[in-house]
């Protein structure tokens, strides 16, 4: 019957057409990156139906075809069908390229845009979709901490900065759909303004491995990605809304995504929070409530060859500061430390009043890639980010409702990267960035600048390569050179400058003499070599192991070189200090994986020297018409920090299963032969889970946490004359809070709605024993408790 | 092709963006307007005698320089002495009265004197709006002992001025933040 359909038609076709039909067409079917040949591949003529395949030669024959159009589709196992039309006009002959790398495929479809591939032999964790929604509510830092080596330094509950291996601020790069996040992050007070439902997933590569992003992250790197796109018509979102007892609050976000066959998409995403003041066990922490809006567009075109991307986001972050932190003096602080509980103890309220920040953050992206037939891709991008941080401190009379701190960060990024991959067993990826970045200080504050106007200029270049030795085996290699150079316009108190000798040292950079103040014009300029390697290798199903190496060198930020005076939530004066040079970071990690059902296994250690590190710690008081204040200074020295992160789970059923996740980490002042100030103390997190797809898809978790006293820290009290009560008393600025165990619970449960709809509904405990505890790495821990106990309810759809 | 031109157009466009945000005008200078240069109690006994300046004067304001104090001279031995207030920012020319503002808010304000050993007491001398102390006028009263005292004067910021003691000059449950906190050695002869 159907060779009668096929003759009938082909009777019908040359009818049509009466031309010869003795013609032949040749075939070649090649791989589209490196030209070789694809053996094996079905080739289908729709159009004939007739099925032949290419032979070991990737070649294929077609006789005694008629003229005219012909319609192919080609198939092998590991391409996408491919499908097309060629004119037959007497004996053809057509090469035909195939994307054969499908895995490179997929992960180009994941990545969404970036072309970087992170390097294979470092230490990474993923935070899939999955997890990260449950932290919709909270921030970047908070959903980190579920990773092994993670943890998070605090100003309260709501500024929280991710710390990978002990290291923060400046030492830490995160990108947010490629773009390299740009805003005042040096201090522990700003934590990085992004909004974690952007993501679609966060890897978090631990040292400074991922040498396309930078040379300077000591620390590690956090990539978020966007969500993964079909290349289907399709439209779909998600909504995930919830609510919670602990500062009476609410978090909302959406996002939809629309998606055509050709390659065309379009998205947006949008997010609102909202808290008042959060209570500790026993009492309220009053004006720590939160207010956030952001949302987020994204459209594009995407092909396996070519494609672009247009990004913009917005997020606007209104935080309330403990307002118990905001003291006057060294007695004030005295008496927060000494007193069990925060000197200022209103009713809840979701007023937001100072000392609060408001920063908005916007990032505006456009990219777009080709590839290219036996070479490999090339990527464009340009960003520009817009950050305007207002801080405002509790002031008096007229200045009451102006902002202490008024920074604008402008940055443009511009950057290219070349990825060859037209030659197996090897991927060569070379790029350059440059980027202009300008600071600019409001005078109309009527406070002296906390960070000065910069303008500051960075050039890098560098080049990766991954080698497949063999199957198991695999080795990465890269290097990469940094040019930074920063250019500042900055006024001393001439009392500052010759009591730190800058008088002597930095006479020449004074441009102007205002009497009380002088206004000086630093000028910095910073090499910075970085390279990195690494090998994996698999030694069976079962095991594999890490080892690599990184050499980084971070340029001192802004913060660290030129602060100067009183910062009040903390009472003291900080100084930086134009002397302060780069740090270099020599880092050493192994891994070891095993993986064996129902034990999975991975330990991580690593050991990394930093020579000429920069901290700030205190080195004494100075008297002031308020009364005494203690001084930090920025310093350098010699560290060394070492650790080990343990990742273990054992499932001991279909239903049940058993956790730890285990961080432990040393900083050692290898100078002054103490121990490093705010290293993260001992944590170890143990899970009982349980999980049964037939009632609903439900999901239980009980957690515990256990966080042991920082032992190992430095004695910088101090003691100081308190006039009012005439008597000498000691600052306890060091001593670390007591250990302490909390124990959380979680749980969902998933409904079907429709075909293509599902509701999930979570419900989370966290503290359930409402336990009162301190935090060694919450700067507000002088002041007051941490968050005591939380129900949170989660109700979220897709469809 | 096509996209090799948007390309270019976009490098340019990023270039020019690049360039023509450079800004090379020199930065404001800011003189600090909330800091509190100088605090100098003027008292003038009742019925006649030497008027005692007491004076603390921080001209680096935040600075590394400690405020220099001085003490005109020493107080008569039972006597009354009319007290009053002036502060100043002297970072800003002509110096900034910060007493305006004190007076505006003068709820959340309270100052607080307090002296090392009995040879004088301290009493408000004005009120806010509420009626309770506020610290800018003041008397001090020498006993008919001779010696010397701190005189610790304190400017306390949203004090708790309804807590057990503050209004009448009681620090130990006042709260609020320090913003001004100065020790004058004083004697009596």
């Amino acid at each position: 019957m159907k060779y009668n359909l096929v003759i009938i038609v082909c009777c019908f076709i040359s009818t049509l057409y009466s031309q010869n039909c003795k013609s032949t067409f040749f075939g070649e079917v090649k791989d589209f990156h490196d030209g070789t040949p694809i053996v094996g591949a079905a080739v289908f003529f729709e159009n004939l139906n007739k099925y032949t395949t290419t032979d070991i030669n990737g070649k294929f024959t077609i006789v005694n075809i008629c003229d005219g159009n012909l319609i192919m589709s080609i198939s092998h196992l590991a391409c996408d069908t491919k499908r097309l039309e060629v004119t037959v006009n007497g004996n053809t002959y057509r090469e035909i390229y195939m994307e054969h790398h499908i895995e490179e495929l997929h992960e180009v479809k994941i990545d969404g845009h970036t072309t970087f591939t992170t390097a294979k032999s470092s230490q990474e964790s993923i935070l899939k979709t999955n997890a990260l929604e449950r932290f919709s509510a909270y921030s970047l830092g908070d959903a980190l901490k579920q990773i092994s080596g993670v943890s998070s330094i605090s100003t309260g509950n709501t500024i929280v900065k991710p710390v990978i291996n002990g290291l923060h601020s400046s030492r830490i790069i995160v990108m947010t759909n490629g773009v390299r996040l740009q805003d005042q992050e040096w201090g522990v007070e700003h934590a990085p303004n992004i909004d974690l439902n952007t993501a679609g997933s966060i890897n978090v590569i631990k040292g400074a491995n991922a040498l396309a992003y930078g040379g300077d992250a000591i620390g590690g790197v956090i990539v978020m990605k966007p969500l993964n796109m079909s290349f289907k018509d399709s439209l779909y979102g998600k909504t995930i809304t919830s609510g919670q007892t602990n500062g009476r609050g609410y978090s909302f976000t959406s996002s939809l995504t629309k998606t055509w066959q050709e390659g065309w998409y379009v998205g947006t995403q949008a997010s609102v929070k909202r808290f008042g003041d959060f209570e500790a066990a026993n009492y309220s922490l009053t004006n720590t409530g939160m207010n956030s809006r952001g949302f987020s567009v994204n459209t594009g075109f995407k092909t396996f060859e070519k494609g672009f991307n247009l990004y913009y986001s917005f997020l606007n972050n209104e935080i309330a500061i403990l307002r118990a932190a905001h003291i006057g003096n060294i007695s004030d602080l005295v008496n927060s430390i000494n007193s069990l509980k925060p000197l200022v103890i209103r009713d809840f309220s979701y007023n937001i009043d100072a000392p609060r920040q408001d920063v908005t953050h916007q990032i505006i992206k456009a990219d777009f890639y080709k590839r290219f037939k036996k070479f490999g891709r090339l990527e464009i991008q340009y960003d520009f980010q817009n950050n305007q941080r207002f801080e405002y401190d509790i002031r008096v009379g007229a200045d009451r409702d102006k902002p202490a701190i008024d920074l604008t960060l402008k940055t443009h990024t511009l950057r290219t990267n070349l990825k060859i991959d037209a030659i197996s067993n090897a991927i060569y990826e070379f790029g350059f960035n440059a980027g202009y970045q300008n600071n600019f200080a409001n005078p109309d504050t009527g406070v002296r600048r906390l960070i000065p106007d910069y303008n500051k200029y960075d050039f890098g270049v560098f080049a990766i390569s991954n080698y497949k030795l063999s199957d198991k085996t695999q080795l990465d290699l890269g290097v990469r050179y940094d040019f930074t150079r920063l250019d500042a316009k900055k006024f001393y108190i001439t009392s500052r400058w010759n009591n730190l000798g800058y008088n002597i040292d930095f006479a020449d950079i004074v441009i102007d003499d205002l009497g009380t103040q002088l206004l000086t014009n630093p000028v910095f300029n910073y090499h910075n070599i970085s390279a990195s390697a690494g090998i994996s290798y698999q030694i069976n199903d079962d095991n594999s192991l890490i080892f690599n190496y990184g050499l980084s060198k971070r340029a001192p930020n802004p913060s660290e070189l030129f602060s100067d005076g009183l910062h009040h939530s903390a009472a003291r004066i900080e100084l930086g200090d134009l002397r302060i040079k780069q740090e270099t970071s020599n880092r050493i990690a192994a891994s070891y994986q095993f993986k064996n059902n129902p034990f999975n296994l991975n330990l991580e250690g690593f050991v990394n020297h930093i020579s000429d590190y920069i901290f700030i710690k205190p080195s004494g008081t100075e008297q002031t018409i308020r009364g005494a204040f203690p001084v930090w200074d920025y310093t350098q020295t010699n560290a060394l920090l070492l650790g080990l992160d343990v990742t273990v789970r054992y499932a001991m059923n279909d239903n049940w299963f058993l956790s730890n996740k285990t961080a432990f980490i040393k900083g050692r002042d290898l100078t002054q032969k103490q121990a490093l100030i705010d290293i993260p103390s001992f944590k170890t997190v143990n899970i009982l889970g349980y999980s049964n797809k037939k009632w609903k898809s439900f999901n239980a978790e009980l957690q515990s946490e256990l966080v042991l006293r920082q032992n190992d820290f430095t004695n910088f009290n101090f003691e100081t004359f308190i006039p009012t009560s005439q008597e000498t008393v000691l600052v306890d600025v060091s001593s670390p809070p007591p250990t302490y165990h909390l124990l959380h619970f979680q749980s969902d449960i998933t409904l079907k709605l429709s075909t293509k709809t599902n509701l999930n509904i979570g419900f989370n405990i966290t503290n359930i024993f409402n336990t009162s505890y301190r935090e060694y790495l919450n700067r507000l821990r002088y002041f007051a408790d941490d968050l005591g106990r939380n129900f949170m309810l989660q109700l979220k759809i897709n469809y | 092709m096509k996209t090799f031109k948007k390309a270019s157009i976009l490098l340019l466009l990023a270039i020019t963006f690049t360039l023509t945000s450079c800004e090379n005008d020199d930065p404001i200078a800011v003189n600090e307007e909330e800091v509190i240069t100088t605090i100098t109690a003027t008292l003038v006994p009742v019925g006649g005698g030497n008027t005692i300046t007491l004076q603390s004067r921080d001209l680096d304001g935040d600075g590394p320089n400690a405020p220099v104090i001085t003490v005109s001279g020493p107080f008569s031995v039972n006597k009354t002495y009319n007290g009053s207030l002036v502060l100043l920012n002297e970072t800003e020319s002509p110096a900034e009265n910060i007493n305006e503002e004190i007076e505006e808010e003068d709820d959340e304000h309270q100052f607080f004197f307090q002296l090392s050993n009995n040879i004088a007491t301290v009493t408000y001398a004005d009120a806010d709006g509420n009626g309770n102390p506020v610290g800018l006028k003041f008397n001090l009263t020498t006993s008919t002992t001779l010696g010397s005292s701190n005189l610790t004067i304190t400017l306390r910021h949203e004090p708790n001025k309804l807590a057990a003691g503050v209004s009448s000059g009681s620090i130990t449950n006042a709260g609020g933040e320090t913003d001004i906190q100065v020790v004058f050695p004083i004697s009596v002869q």
